[in-house]
């Protein structure tokens, strides 16, 4: 197979020049020659000449003289966290759909000039106008994906279909959960059947309940360290995004992957030019070269998510044509999208985050019964009363505290004994 | 210590006090300046309040961070004892061992210990070949505190050393010639004379150990929130820099306190830093 993928690529990158050599570019693009472009995108989010795929930056540069400056981030928070707070410019940046919603209300986006972009074509209608960009002004898809889960099959007794398995006491120490809380809670709010966007405090306080209640199996909280722990046999369950499955397989072939049936979070990351972007027109012209079929093509086959360009799907020769986990038929599960939540919520959300991370563990199991049991979910306690941790790491330094206090006064009082002669 | 100030001294301190004014005065006037502010820059005390809600984690921080600075301690102490006794060319050869893991990232460091501690890693495997079985070590307080000792044990060694290195041993010929045996030696003599270097280590290991975050996250997994932890997630994900700002505070203090309290232990009064 990936014999396969190297001649293809390699095939392709002889094929490049050729391209390069039909579109002669015309006069205002010419101007922009030794120019600089800022590209900020999530990490692991480009093919980067990497085992002989192609590096899209690097042709791009070949192609215009543009020099692109690329960084990498994480994840939405953080990458709004950084352009809020000023000292960074950037003229490109892929986020996903809640987060273009929220930078479009705070006017942090500037509107892209289409004529520009002719090769938007291959974006068929259904990825156009979607929700967060109603008028199809601000951003280009570069992606569409789906959260589902993870698992070993070496390690589950029986294959999942529920994120309730996230939940199940036989997989105690070996189940892992996004440590973001805009995925975490999609999980809770998919088993609870509300609606992610919610913006009732009560229903993301039942969630957050649902999250705490999770301790009781020790969830371990995680990023990228996903890829290590799946791929070693370190956790039996994870929650994650369904093309790093494709990644993870190739170097574990005992992973699978189901979409549970209580509904996945469908995402749209889409690529969108900054507000005062210095360097606007070279901003469009990497836009159009991201969609054009052959980059398209070896950026979905490295990044392996699905890709909104019609030229890259509905080509026999790539890799992932037709996979019904990464195209599956519209209405096979239940699927919603991120929106951007209200300044309260999202206060909100931030808080009870940190409530669950801070919750402990052995309280928790006390509590199982609330979800899985037969009790109703209206008497959940979200007073702050004092926690057993609180008061065992009070008393542990309340005694050590007394100790150094008690070796002080001893000291003190040896010298003056000592002083006496 | 009186100092001479004449204009050339002045002159002489003036980039540092340019430095400091910019990098550590005025960031700490912006520290204060977001913990009593919203986020509309109004006087609020509501971050101030918050801060009940994260007790339980300022105590696990503190407790963790005591935890680790007596292990390191406890370590350190004999290994730099240890050290100071060899000849000047051994001395070099070892200090640079205690160095030689401070040459490569803290952050690499800390991801192989996963590697290291975790169910199917080299550990586990090994236990399982000799028959012990699987020991559960990742993601546990245990592997939190063992990351911390790990990474700022050379800051215990380092101080103490240097001080037991410069000691004047014609003291601890004289504390032999009273008849003292060797523990006497120790605990009457050098301990004491060394009690410079082992605060400054304390001071050294304790600050970053209550402060730190990325060794929770990787080794505690994530469910061992220190308030590191949580003044990230404050600034990278909520954005909420007045609650991470007035967590800082608090921390800064808290730090200063006990820095404050490790100055009481040391003799001869001299100041920390």
């Amino acid at each position: 197979m990936k014999k396969v993928l190297c001649a293809v690529t390699a095939l392709l990158i002889t094929l490049l020049p050729l391209t390069v050599a039909y579109s002669a570019p015309d006069g205002d693009i010419e101007a922009l020659r030794g120019s600089t472009l800022y590209v900020y995108n999530w990490g692991e989010y480009i093919s980067d000449g990497a085992d002989g795929t192609v590096d899209v930056n690097a042709e791009f540069t070949k192609k215009y003289g543009i020099k692109v400056v690329y960084d990498t981030y994480d994840n939405n928070e953080v990458m709004y966290s950084k352009l809020k707070g000023g000292g960074v410019s950037y003229d490109i940046v892929i986020p996903s759909d809640y987060m273009i919603e929220r930078m479009i209300n705070e006017d942090m986006l500037e509107k892209i000039n289409f004529d520009n972009i002719p090769n938007f074509k291959y974006i068929p209608e259904k990825y156009r106008n979607l929700d967060y960009d109603p008028t199809g002004e601000y951003s280009v898809p570069y992606t569409v994906s789906y959260v589902g889960l993870i698992y070993n099959t070496k390690m589950v007794e029986e294959a999942p279909d529920s994120w309730k398995v996230l939940w199940d006491e036989r997989y105690t120490n070996n189940i892992l959960m996004f440590n973001n809380p805009r995925d975490a809670f999609a999980i809770a709010q998919s088993i609870l059947g509300q609606d992610y966007n919610m913006d009732t405090e009560e229903g993301w306080r039942v969630a957050a309940a649902l999250l705490k209640e999770q301790k009781s199996v020790n969830p371990v909280y995680v990023n990228d360290e996903v890829f290590l722990k799946m791929e070693a046999g370190e956790a039996a369950l994870a929650p994650y995004y369904v093309g790093d499955y494709f990644l993870m397989k190739e170097n574990n072939d005992d992973l699978a992957f189901v979409y549970p049936k209580e509904g996945v979070n469908y995402f749209v990351d889409a690529a969108c030019i900054l507000k005062g972007a210095k360097n606007k027109r070279a901003a469009e012209l990497y836009l159009d070269f991201i969609n054009e079929p052959e980059i398209a093509l070896a950026n979905a086959e490295y990044i392996a998510y699905g890709s909104p360009n019609s030229a890259v799907y509905d080509n026999p020769d790539y890799e992932y044509y037709e996979n019904e986990l990464l195209y599956p038929e519209e209405g096979a599960f239940k699927t919603q999208l991120f929106k951007n939540l209200p300044p309260n919520i999202l206060a909100l959300q931030s808080s009870l985050w940190d409530d669950v991370k801070n919750y402990n563990a052995t309280a928790a199991s006390s509590e199982r019964a609330l979800f899985f049991g037969d009790s109703t979910q209206n008497n959940i306690d979200n007073g702050e009363a004092m926690t057993p941790v609180t008061i065992k790491y009070g008393i542990c330094i309340g005694v050590f505290l007394l100790l150094c206090l008690a070796y002080v006064i001893f000291r003190t009082i040896r010298k003056k004994h000592r002083e006496q002669y | 210590m009186n100092k001479r100030t004449s204009a050339g001294s002045k002159l002489v301190a003036s980039p540092y006090i340019v430095w400091a004014a910019l990098f550590i005065i005025a960031p700490l006037f912006f520290v204060v300046y977001y913990s009593f502010t919203d986020k509309g820059g109004a006087f609020t005390l509501e971050n101030v309040q918050m801060l009940s809600k994260y007790l339980p984690t300022f105590l696990r921080s503190i407790w963790f961070g005591i935890v680790a600075t007596i292990i390191c301690l406890v370590i350190a102490f004999p290994m730099a004892y240890i050290i100071s006794q060899k000849t000047d060319k051994v001395q070099r050869t070892m200090v640079m061992l205690v160095m030689l893991p401070m040459w490569m990232s803290f952050l690499i460091r800390t991801y192989s210990w996963m590697a290291i501690l975790q169910d199917t890693g080299i550990i586990n495997s090994f236990f399982s070949k000799i028959g012990i079985g699987q020991v559960h070590m990742i993601n546990t307080g245990g592997a939190v505190i063992l990351g911390m000792v790990y990474n700022f044990l050379p800051y215990m060694i380092l101080p103490i050393y240097s001080v037991m290195a410069k000691l004047d041993y014609s003291m601890v010929e004289a504390c032999q010639d009273l008849g003292g045996n060797r523990l006497t030696v120790i605990r009457r003599c050098i301990m004491p004379m060394s009690i410079p270097g082992v605060v400054s280590g304390i001071t050294m290991v304790f600050v970053p150990s209550v402060s730190t975050f990325y060794i929770s996250q990787k080794l505690g997994g994530g469910s061992f929130d220190l308030i590191g932890d949580v003044i990230e997630r404050q600034f990278q994900q909520s954005y909420n820099y007045n609650l991470g700002a007035s967590l800082s505070l608090v921390l800064m203090i808290l730090i200063l306190i006990s820095m404050a309290v490790m100055n009481k232990f040391s003799d001869e009064g001299e100041m920390v830093i």
